[in-house]
């Protein structure tokens, strides 16, 4: 077997990054970059961005990035592969867990862990948009559109898709360097 | 799998419904999450299982985020196989995950296709840089409100800063930042609980 072979590598990373995704999808973000865009030299980082940012206006569970990422290195097989190492254990981990739900839900541990491991979730996430920013934040107007979102986000509740949208037609209008 | 009439009633006492739902409205349900599920999907999940079809309690629901949220994995992936599996053992579970994916997997996969194509049109880069420019926003936004949540010790705040130094500015790999933190988060949570 070719262990150079992408699929492999791909196959490889998602499933470990499956059993680490603590906080879901968001927060594998900044381990996924690192891995595609710093260790392999897949994508740039700005390609990366993109593709977050494709993930993010498509429908569905935010988890699709990793599909992207599949399709981007090695096609349609990159993309099934990727999809379903990144979910696979991790479903077959939830699988188990809901048979014996009532006997976990109250075991005294559970709060704990969950409880513990809540702000190095927020960290991680927080730095995902950091990453984010970082990729296309090159002016005072770009940090702008960010920082109103956040912003926006916070006070309103509001479909993301207009903010999305809003953030496309600013761009189109040639406000964010690229 | 075959499915343990008794013990199923233990778990789902609240679920009058549960028999009545096939393997097909089961999927179809899933496949409808996905494909409305702009930006998020839980907020859909929860209007169309407890809201609409109420195959679920609040209660149950809240519990199922919870417990989808201390498994690794994307949490409403790791949800849809719980609720599958509740109703058709390892089919539903399947059921349930290919219903929720396979419609957003195409659509997104196309969106790359002609992202590949036209992407290098200037108006095409100019939008995903504003598109981009939001979505970032989205992620911090997420972030604090997960914030919000949590109670203000100086404790975890230590910890939150310290994974987002680690994670963000020093680029280390997640394994490194959780095998340092999560006995830290854990051993404090636990003291503070005592």
């Amino acid at each position: 077997m070719n262990f150079t072979n992408p699929l492999y590598q791909l196959a490889w990373h998602f499933t470990l990054l499956s059993l680490v995704a603590i906080g879901g999808a968001n927060a594998v973000l900044p381990e996924m970059h690192r891995q595609v865009v710093d260790v392999s030299g897949w994508m740039s980082g700005a390609e990366f961005a993109a593709l977050f940012a494709i993930a993010q206006a498509a429908p569905g569970p935010n988890v699709l990035i990793v599909s992207l990422v599949g399709w981007k290195v090695a096609g349609l097989p990159g993309a099934l592969v990727s999809t379903l190492a990144m979910c696979g254990p991790s479903s077959v981990l939830a699988f188990g867990i809901g048979r014996l739900a009532h006997r976990f839900q109250h075991a005294p541990i559970r709060p704990i862990i969950q409880s513990g491991l809540a702000p190095i979730t927020i960290g991680i996430v927080l730095a995902s948009g950091y990453l984010l920013a970082e990729a296309a934040d090159q002016n005072w107007a770009a940090y702008g559109i960010t920082a109103f979102t956040v912003l926006i986000v916070l006070k309103k509740r509001l479909n993301p898709l207009w903010l999305l949208a809003g953030g496309a037609l600013l761009g189109m209008a040639g406000i964010v360097p690229v | 799998m075959p499915r343990n009439k008794g013990s199923k009633q233990n778990i789902e006492n609240a679920l009058a419904t549960s028999d009545a739902i096939t393997r097909r409205a089961l999927f179809g349900a899933f496949l409808a999450i996905g494909l409305s599920g702009f930006g998020g999907v839980l907020p859909w999940a929860h209007r169309a299982l407890v809201e609409q079809k109420k195959w679920l309690s609040e209660n149950e629901f809240a519990e199922l985020l919870s417990l989808g949220q201390t498994v690794p994995g994307p949490n409403i992936v790791n949800m849809s196989i719980m609720i599958g599996a509740r109703f058709h053992g390892v089919a539903g579970a399947l059921l349930a995950f290919l219903g929720l994916m396979s419609a957003p997997f195409a659509i997104v996969l196309a969106l790359g296709v002609l992202y590949e194509r036209y992407g290098d049109i200037m108006l095409v880069r100019r939008a995903i840089g504003g598109v981009v420019a939001v979505a970032a926003g989205l992620v911090i936004a997420m972030a604090v409100k997960m914030a919000a949540a949590q109670p203000r010790k100086p404790g975890p705040l230590v910890i939150c800063i310290a994974a987002f130094t680690m994670v963000g500015i020093l680029r280390l790999p997640l394994i490194v930042t959780l095998a340092v933190l999560a006995p830290i988060g854990i051993a404090f949570a636990w003291k503070s609980k005592i």
